[in-house]
């Protein structure tokens, strides 16, 4: 074909169309020609080194690779490495109480910073993401407690539950009556009315009107509401919504619905302790 | 000047970009052998190029009883001499940043490329490998020569020295590079005791591989093809910008000088043609065909020109900073009537004095406060509002150090959680959350601002103090 080429020495292939299109010969730069075959030879080596899919011809699925890399073991031995950070921690942890954790600062902060986790999981829902409370659920960022707030009462509640209960006063209380018992508590001095004592409402929230942990009875002297008033329901209105209808009585339909439910058996003990001291922490704690 | 001697020019400049058509761009098939000759550009490059012995020898340098400047990326610390900077002040490092991108700038605008010319690395390097290279294998028509020879024990030899000196140095950049980042002294120990840590050994690698080949077998092909910062500079230069010029004007038409010729029956040009600037030009490019890519301004060719127009007894600067304003007959505008000089200026001046405040106002210690949003404020059962903070102190010191902490701005604020000093760590941040709790009667309106202080001594008894302002939140 050389002899017939009529445009020599330009180093073109020889193939010519339409008497001078032809096709020129000029190879590409030495250093694009390096980094070809280094890329070529950077994918063998990865396709060895690594997984690769497809496998190689006749076989099926994927090649593992000769270091046997997966994105689980990976992942899993990054896992390992945080356990292995928590695990100092948690060691000391499981011997200690929870008052003991929060005696100390180091392992306060660890508790906090990894109790929230289980918080969001267990405790938001009703609680709130950082424990404000929600329609109809406690405030567990206040001072006020109607089991008690130490880190011992808190513990206590979660492990077992609560469930409180006051009777709905509707049938029992007339209209006068709850009118003026209400207007008492609303005005933080509910032992001012003597229908506080006659009508036994001390039976369970004292003489000074001032609750008692045991039975979970409320503060009512207090500027804290165990149910805060919903949408335009006025303080008075909710007070009175309260004692005609009670709490968790099943008499009345209308009743208020209070339950804590026990995380004893969902929960580990360190797990309870944890939460604990995060819920002593967030800003009630007593 | 008359109209003919103007129309003369203006097709010697016509003919002058019409070989530019035909102008070939080395893409690395052939080795650019310059030749080296003396002059005052040239002392000046070596002086740029004597700036970079502060890399190899800088990591050296003591200050008490650790290395001068030190960035200790494991420990998140920089030394700078009797400075410590963590972190949390590396916002002056984008300003540090900021002020070279525009001396970059500035600099390009004013004089063209001379970063590339002689402060750069690429131009550093290849200029040190080229004169050991020379050094060693003689001048540029010897090299050639020896590369087409046959293989032998001169040719492997001299080769072979050439190849192990170049390597020595870039190895020795490896080592420069690193010991800016570890302790200099360490890095010897651990390197005799082969104990260098795979960071290290791959860094050390990487920089031997790479200096090697940029310098000793790449070298201006990093600059026509690889390097960004070279095509960016192409447009900061403008018509008023002074750079190493060919003076057409002057030059054109070129002639070859006869025997015994008289400057008096001068017919052509000053340029006589003798391809001097061309043969010492690092990246190969013929500064005759005016501003071009492959151009680093290194400024070799005035030097060249000048010693072949000395010899002719023509008066020199042929080739000279110049810009294309002044070249065309245009006055050039003054510095100070330049835009870009007084917007790079102001942007230079910003920075520099940003890192001047920065470095004056280094805090040893430093509080920050963040007010937890969720819930903004809780009342509390006797009608006061809580609002909750996480206070972080922040110890630069070399000492931990105990810190009180303590708020003020409100009337009977109480604060709970730093009743007792925070123990903060050096180099750390410590976290705190504290709470602060305001009567109901001193609430005025939904947000008040409160001002959070951190106080400490160190083992010596002096004070140190920061103040960080918040807000308090109540209902409205």
């Amino acid at each position: 074909m050389a002899d017939k080429n009529p445009f020599p020495g330009e180093n073109n292939t020889g193939h010519i169309w339409d008497d001078n299109l032809r096709e020129l010969a000029n190879p590409p730069p030495r250093w694009w020609m390096v980094a070809f075959w280094a890329s070529l030879i950077w994918w063998v080596a990865y396709g060895v080194i690594y997984p690769m899919w497809p496998a190689l011809p006749g076989s099926q699925g994927f090649t593992k690779g000769v270091t046997g890399w997966t994105q689980m073991k990976e992942y899993n031995e990054g896992v390992a490495e945080v356990e292995a950070v928590r695990a100092q921690f948690e060691t000391k942890l499981a011997g200690l109480s929870a008052a003991d954790i929060l005696k100390d600062e180091g392992l306060s902060a660890y508790t906090v910073a990894s109790a929230k986790v289980l918080f969001g999981d267990n405790c938001a829902a009703c609680h709130g993401r950082s424990g404000q409370g929600g329609p109809g659920f406690p405030v567990l960022v206040d001072d006020d407690w109607l089991y008690g707030g130490t880190i011992e009462n808190i513990e206590q509640t979660i492990t077992g539950g609560r469930k409180g209960v006051m009777t709905a006063h509707g049938n029992i209380l007339k209209a006068e009556e709850v009118d003026e018992l209400a207007n008492a508590v609303v005005a933080g001095k509910p032992e001012s009315s003597p229908l506080f004592l006659q009508k036994g409402c001390i039976a369970c929230h004292g003489m000074d009107g001032k609750g008692m942990a045991a039975l979970g009875s409320a503060n009512l002297t207090d500027s804290l509401y165990r149910f805060v008033p919903q949408n335009d329901q006025s303080v008075l209105e909710s007070v009175k919504y309260t004692i005609m209808h009670g709490v968790n009585d099943p008499t009345d339909p209308n009743t208020r619905q209070a339950v804590m439910p026990a995380f004893g058996e969902r929960l580990s003990q360190d797990e309870i302790k944890k939460l604990a001291v995060y819920v002593h922490k967030l800003g009630g704690g007593q | 000047m008359s109209d003919n001697k103007q129309l003369q020019r203006d097709t010697a400049v016509e003919a002058l970009y019409a070989e530019a058509v035909h102008w070939h761009i080395n893409t690395g098939d052939e080795t650019i052998h310059a030749k080296r000759v003396g002059g005052k550009w040239r002392r000046f490059k070596w002086l740029t190029n004597a700036l970079w012995l502060i890399l190899f020898l800088g990591p050296y340098l003591r200050w008490g009883d650790r290395q001068a400047v030190l960035f200790d990326i494991p420990n998140r610390q920089f030394h700078l001499f009797g400075v410590t900077i963590l972190p949390q002040d590396f916002w002056m490092l984008s300003l540090l940043l900021l002020f070279f991108a525009i001396l970059l700038a500035v600099v390009t605008a004013i004089a063209g490329r001379v970063w590339c010319g002689f402060f750069c690395f690429q131009t550093v390097w290849t200029d040190v490998f080229t004169w050991i290279e020379e050094k060693l294998e003689g001048p540029p028509a010897q090299r050639r020569k020896l590369e087409k020879a046959p293989l032998s024990f001169e040719k492997i030899s001299k080769k072979g020295i050439k190849h192990l000196l170049w390597l020595m140095i870039a190895f020795l950049t490896g080592v420069g590079f690193i010991t800016w980042f570890v302790d200099a002294r360490q890095f010897w120990i651990d390197l005799a005791s082969f104990s260098l840590g795979t960071t290290a050994l791959i860094t050390l690698a990487l920089f031997i591989a790479g200096t090697y080949v940029l310098a000793g077998y790449l070298r201006e092909q990093t600059c026509f093809w690889l390097c960004p910062y070279a095509r960016i500079q192409g447009v900061m230069v403008d018509n008023s910008s002074a750079v190493p010029t060919y003076d057409f004007h002057r030059g054109e038409p070129r002639g070859r000088v006869k025997k015994g010729q008289k400057s008096d029956d001068q017919t052509t040009g000053d340029c006589v043609d003798c391809n001097q600037c061309v043969a010492v030009c690092p990246t190969g490019v013929d500064i005759r065909h005016g501003q071009q890519e492959g151009c680093i301004m290194c400024a070799l060719c005035i030097d060249a020109c000048d010693i072949v127009m000395t010899k002719l007894d023509r008066p020199t600067g042929l080739i000279r900073y110049e810009s294309l304003d002044t070249l065309s007959g245009k006055e050039n505008r003054p510095l100070l009537k330049r835009p870009r000089i007084w917007i790079y200026g102001a942007v230079l001046m910003l920075s520099l004095v940003g890192i001047a405040y920065g470095l004056s106002t280094l805090e040893a210690i430093e509080i920050k406060v963040i007010h937890d949003r969720q819930p903004l404020f809780v009342i509390q059962s006797d009608g006061s509002i809580q609002n909750k903070y996480t206070v972080k102190i922040l110890n630069k010191m070399t000492e931990d150090m105990d810190v009180t902490v303590s708020a003020t701005g409100i009337d009977g604020l109480q604060m709970a959680g730093a009743e007792k000093p925070i123990g903060s760590r050096h180099g750390k941040v410590t976290p705190r959350t504290v709470f602060v709790r305001v009567p109901r009667e001193n609430i005025k309106g939904g947000s008040m601002s409160l001002l959070f202080r951190a106080e400490g001594r160190d083992s010596s008894g002096q004070p140190f103090m920061s103040e960080r302002q918040s807000v308090f939140m109540g209902p409205d």
